[in-house]
């Protein structure tokens, strides 16, 4: 909302020396944001006069028509301009420049020579004054601007213009009455509320001009319908009201248009005038209900929803009530008799209206914060006065239908001030400020105030409420900071040391985490082959872009696409991993009921919210092209493969504790030869090894490009981790070299090794691995390491072992022991 | 042979001269077997002591001794001299450029988001807070309707919330980590000290400033007498930690359904008042819908954006950075403290 300080001046005296910091800051301190001071005029030096046009010579000789303009700038002699625009006739009054004034864009004013003529001054437009951005003409003022008047006063030049962001809670600061009220408040000022000088009884409720009824009675609770004729169609808007409009970022219109925007701007209340000769019958505030189109003052013709708000005539709707007026009954310039409306609306129903039709309005935005319902009589009122004041209009007569509602009073501790800001406050500075906002008090019970919040506070409902309007007022400033302690033995949990330690464990072999968007597209799906529960997406209803409608089912989708942007940036041999939650559609999800928020849910009503929510585990993810040792001046690196892969999952299982287990898998979008499962138990936690040739091929990634992802959530968790004793006797180490068939998988052969081996195995390596043997063979070389807690292991014993262990691997895996 | 002190003599200084002659360890080896070896003039002399009579034994076995125990020595000193000689000849013939680039693997790194989220935990934890976790998926009961944000509220629109489908299950990506904080107050009795860091949904447009994606961090603490007091107190804490001791904070007032109080707190930091989040004392209403004694307890709730603290404190300028995965900005950060 802008606002100039010259109308806030009107209802409370600002110090005219207050500087730009001491405005801003009077704003902030209760609450209210400022997005911009404007000082305007500062740029402008005068001589600035009201002219009078006397002669008007046209030069035609140029590539433009061009005008030698004689002016009466009350000097006693004429004096010529030249002057480029033409929306001006002799006897016009306009705004003269004259010789030695400055204008903004430090361009000054001289008399010179141009177009062949001496032009002695200039004539100004409202752009060259920056007064607004109206270049169409040079400004024409009204006709009794006294000539050779100084006309940076008649325009309000100097002035500030205060932008500010009005909260949600704060509709009646939407105009100049409640933002005066508020920096009065905030500097200590006294304050004149304008409403006060609004007689509206002098304007009869009769049956004589426009009826009107609220039909829906949820739709508004009151509203006046106030009837006038005899408007002057040649009244023009004066200065004061169009340069105020136009300082609150408006523009001046008409008359008729611009005294209800001015009460608007002034008292809060959105009006709207009907050409009373096109409204057949009475108003109606109803719902659309049957009724499909109206054409909106904005020329679009609108689909009605049957739940819109409108004002209807007998014959239909004219008006989205409180969001925009129609074109059928729009005011004209031949326009002499009004209904104008003023109505408090309920305010849900109007942002419906305005949601529904993306249509925020001056009128919506103020009534969908909840207007001062006491203000349809009143600002009506003064509209009227405006209207037979400026437009020579005469009062027909008013009709109203319902009444105004107030917010109830609140039962007030005082006390609950101190309570809840942390800091003593008296009664008294409570009394004092509670009053300031408008609040009448009765104060009998010192303990349970009575207190009735004023007209246009329908927020202050709760005793918090009003807390926090004097805490905002006291300054929160006043409070002493206070460092409260918690709970004792406050730690992490074992999930969220466990995903922290994983991430770290990464990081420091050489992966780098990303946070991908969750928000993939059905084509990287599709390319990855998900399959089952991996290609049962959740869907956005409104995504960002409708290319990326889908919630990730898996952390490789946005991984590889990661990846493939590194590539493209010239990163070489990247290794991504994040840490992220997935979703799946896999559960049948109910119609979620109402749920009361008046007090806790029953356990059946949580019971059904939560399990509404669909499970999210956490998985870890992560993609790697390239070198794990890289090339250098040494020579080659060494590429990460599918091995390196497996292991990297592998190690991050382990790492927590358990024990996990490998077989060969065949899941997309991995190589269906190259991709092992990974389980603690029969729990599946993970899948690693190398892409799939054609994903490779299809996202443009280096060959043999691996990726690995650990479903962290289902890793299970163990009670502490006890110690594991430490043996300090001699290792003895026996070497077994085994054949088996080359589908065996050497999980299988080193499980059944581990098996026959016996309590003293203390490790177990494959050194070498041998497929050149032919016959469908492969020779796997095991080094196995045995200690006893207690002795020195002899050679029998060991040796006892290794055969115990090869005749496991025999009978298991029929595996045979290489000569 | 007979024996002669001038032979033994002779024999000695031949010996000493040839082990000062050599040049290296190979001729000193070729020396010992020569003059100090089995077949050495030396060791005859000595091995023909035994035929001699006791008398001249005695004599000639003290000159022979003397002898050798001069050739030794001097052979000991000589072959340790070469030996450092060998040592450090071959020292230097392996010496290398020490300044040629480090053999090693990939550098890794954790987002700087992750870096500073573990830091604001650590950071609460240590003030006897739990980090508490929800889904980001999320219902809407939990994120708008317990927070006082009826169904009519303007932030429960289309243009700032990501709906799911189907729409009759009332979920959406959540708007804010609000509802754990909701979650938390049904679960447990009070007191309550939690931190929420998560994932956070809203429909901007990705641009330098914005995402629709980011990182939220929101406190909760309900406990009997706790006041704004508390609440600012908090806030300071918590402010210093990232930005510094000398960062000053200020409360402005301001409007959240779920807070009344409401403010928005500022930090002064490198010269400027700068938004940093919002927070207030919690809206009763709020404890009602969790069934919370509000004649006994009390709380307050704040809540900043991660992405916006980041920036800040390290001056990064350009949000698509943080969330676009190019491993030359996270690298830069590294594993630890940032």
């Amino acid at each position: 909302m802008k606002i100039p300080l010259s109308w806030l001046r009107e209802f409370t005296a600002i110090p005219l020396d207050i500087s730009v910091a001491e405005i801003e800051d009077a704003f902030v301190r209760v609450g209210f944001e400022v997005e911009s001071i404007d000082v305007l005029g500062g740029d402008i030096q005068g001589p600035l006069v009201v002219a009078q046009v006397l002669s008007i010579e046209e030069l035609t000789e140029h590539k433009k028509p061009i005008r030698y303009v004689g002016l009466d700038c009350g000097e006693g002699q004429t004096r010529f301009v030249i002057c480029g625009a033409r929306n001006f006739s002799v006897g016009d009054r306009v705004v003269a420049a004259l010789p030695g004034a400055i204008l903004p864009g430090d361009f000054a004013i001289s008399a010179r020579e141009t177009y062949g003529r001496i032009s002695d001054g200039m004539i100004c437009s409202a752009r060259e004054l920056r007064i607004s951005d109206d270049h169409t003409g040079i400004i024409i003022l009204p006709a009794d601007a006294a000539i050779g008047a100084d006309a940076t006063q008649l325009l309000e030049v100097n002035d500030v213009v205060v932008d500010l962001s009005i909260l949600a809670d704060r509709g009646y600061a939407l105009s100049a009455r409640g933002l005066a009220r508020e920096v009065a408040s905030s500097l200590g000022l006294p304050y004149t509320d304008p409403v006060h000088l609004v007689d509206s009884s002098k304007y009869e409720i009769n049956n004589a001009g426009v009826q009107v009824s609220i039909d829906d009675k949820s739709a508004a609770s009151v509203i006046y319908m106030r009837t006038i004729s005899n408007f002057d169609l040649t009244a023009q808007t004066p200065l004061w009201m169009s340069r105020r409009i136009e300082k609150c970022g408006m523009r001046s219109i008409s008359l008729a248009v611009d005294i209800t925007n001015y009460v608007m701007l002034e008292l809060g209340q959105p009006l709207h005038a009907f050409d009373r000769d096109k409204v057949s019958g009475s108003l109606h505030i109803r719902r659309a209900n049957d009724d499909t189109f109206l054409t909106t003052l904005d020329g679009q013709k609108r689909q009605l929803d049957p739940d819109d708000l409108v004002v209807a005539d007998e014959a239909g709707p004219l008006a989205l009530a409180g969001t925009m007026g129609g074109e059928s009954s729009e005011v004209t310039s031949s326009t002499t008799s009004i209904a104008l409306e003023a109505a408090r609306f309920d305010p849900i129903s109007i942002a419906r209206n305005s949601r529904r039709h993306k249509l925020s309005s001056e009128a919506s935005r103020r009534l969908e914060r909840a207007v001062d319902p006491s203000l349809a009589e009143l600002a009506s009122a003064r509209a009227v006065d405006l209207f037979i004041q400026l437009g020579g209009a005469s009062h027909i007569g008013s009709a109203k239908d319902g009444e105004p509602r107030y917010a109830p009073i609140i039962s007030f501790d005082p006390h609950y001030v101190s309570t809840l800001l942390g800091t003593e406050i008296s009664a008294a500075t409570v009394a004092e400020k509670l009053l300031v906002i408008g609040c009448d008090l009765d104060q009998s019970n010192p303990d349970s105030w009575k207190v009735d919040p004023p007209s246009w506070r329908s927020d202050l409902v709760h005793p918090a409420d009003l807390v926090e309007e004097v805490g905002r007022l006291v300054g929160y400033d006043k409070i002493t900071p206070r460092l409260p302690i918690g709970k004792k033995g406050a730690r992490l949990t074992q999930a969220q040391s466990r995903k922290r330690n994983l991430g770290l464990m990464l990081a420091n072999v050489g992966f780098t985490e990303v946070m991908n968007s969750p928000f993939v597209s059905p084509e990287i799906n599709d390319l990855l082959g998900f399959e089952g529960d991996r290609a049962k997406a959740f869907r956005i209803a409104n995504p960002m872009s409708e290319d990326f409608p889908l919630l990730r089912t898996h952390l490789l989708p946005g991984l590889l696409i990661a990846l493939q942007r590194n590539l493209g940036r010239g990163a070489k041999d990247p290794a991504l991993f994040e840490i992220g939650t997935i979703f799946r559609n896999t559960t049948q999800l109910a119609v979620a009921e109402e749920v009361p928020t008046s007090s806790r849910p029953t356990d059946a009503q949580l019971a059904q919210i939560y399990q509404g929510v669909p499970q999210q585990p956490i998985h870890i993810g992560a993609v790697v092209a390239g070198n794990t040792q890289l090339d250098g001046w040494w020579g080659k690196g060494r590429a990460f493969d599918w091995s390196d892969a497996i292991s990297m999952a592998v190690r991050l299982v382990e790492e927590t504790g358990n024990t996990p287990r490998v077989i060969a898998s065949n899941l997309a979008p991995w190589h269906t030869g190259r991709c092992a499962e990974i389980l603690v138990g029969d729990v599946v936690v993970g899948h690693a090894g190398e892409l799939h040739p054609r994903v490779v091929t299809a996202l443009n990634l280096p060959a043999r490009s691996c990726a690995f992802v650990v479903v962290l959530s289902a890793i299970p968790f163990h009670e502490v981790n006890r110690a594991v004793p430490v043996w300090t006797m001699p290792a003895a180490i026996q070497d077994i070299s085994l054949i088996v068939d080359h589908d065996v998988p050497a999980a299988d052969v080193e499980a059944a090794l581990i098996a026959g081996a016996g309590e003293l195995l203390e490790s177990i390596q494959l050194f070498d691995r041998y497929d050149q043997l032919g016959d469908g063979k492969v020779s796997l070389a095991y080094s196995l390491t045995f200690r006893a807690p207690d002795r020195t292991l002899t050679a029998a014993e060991v040796s006892e072992f290794r055969t115990s262990a090869a005749a496991s691997a025999l009978e298991k895996c029929g595996a045979v022991v290489r000569v | 042979m007979s024996l002669s002190p001038d032979l033994i003599s002779a024999a000695t200084d031949a010996a000493l001269v040839a082990i000062a002659s050599a040049a290296d360890l190979e001729e000193l080896k070729q020396v010992k077997i020569e003059h100090i070896g089995d077949r050495s003039e030396l060791a005859k002399a000595n091995q023909s002591l035994g035929k001699m009579d006791p008398t001249a034994r005695a004599e000639f076995g003290k000159v022979i001794g003397m002898a050798r125990g001069k050739v030794n020595a001097a052979f000991a000193a000589r072959e340790l001299e070469l030996a450092a000689e060998r040592d450090a000849r071959i020292l230097e013939e392996e010496r290398v450029d020490v300044t040629l680039p480090g053999r090693r693997t990939q550098k890794g790194g954790l987002h700087p988001l992750t870096i500073l989220t573990n830091e604001i935990s650590d950071l609460f934890v240590g003030l006897g807070y739990s980090v508490a976790e929800g889904p980001e998926l999320e219902s809407e009961w939990l994120n708008f309707d317990a927070l006082n944000m009826p169904a009519d509220h303007p932030a429960r629109t289309m243009q700032d919330t990501f709906f799911v489908e189907p729409l009759t299950a009332k979920l959406v990506m959540r708007t804010h980590t609000s509802p754990v904080q909701v979650r938390t107050m049904l679960s447990e009795e009070p007191p309550i000290y939690v931190i929420c860091p998560g994932r956070t949904y809203r429909a901007d447009e990705l641009d330098a400033t914005h995402t629709p994606v980011f990182g939220q961090v929101e406190g909760l603490v309900i406990d009997r007498g706790i006041t704004m007091a508390d609440l600012k107190g908090t806030l300071d804490h918590f402010a210093q930690a990232m930005f510094g001791l000398d960062v000053k904070t200020r409360l402005r007032p301001s409007f959240f359904p779920f807070t009344e109080p409401s403010a928005e707190v500022d930090f002064f930091f490198q010269g400027r008042w700068m938004e940093w989040g919002g927070c207030g004392m919690v809206n009763p209403k709020v404890l009602q819908a969790c069934g919370i004694d509000t004649t006994q307890f009390s709380g307050f709730a704040f809540g900043m954006g991660l992405e916006r603290t980041l920036m800040v404190r390290h001056g990064i300028s350009d949000m698509h950075d943080i969330v676009e995965g190019d491993v030359r900005f996270t690298r830069h950060y590294g594993t630890g403290q940032i």
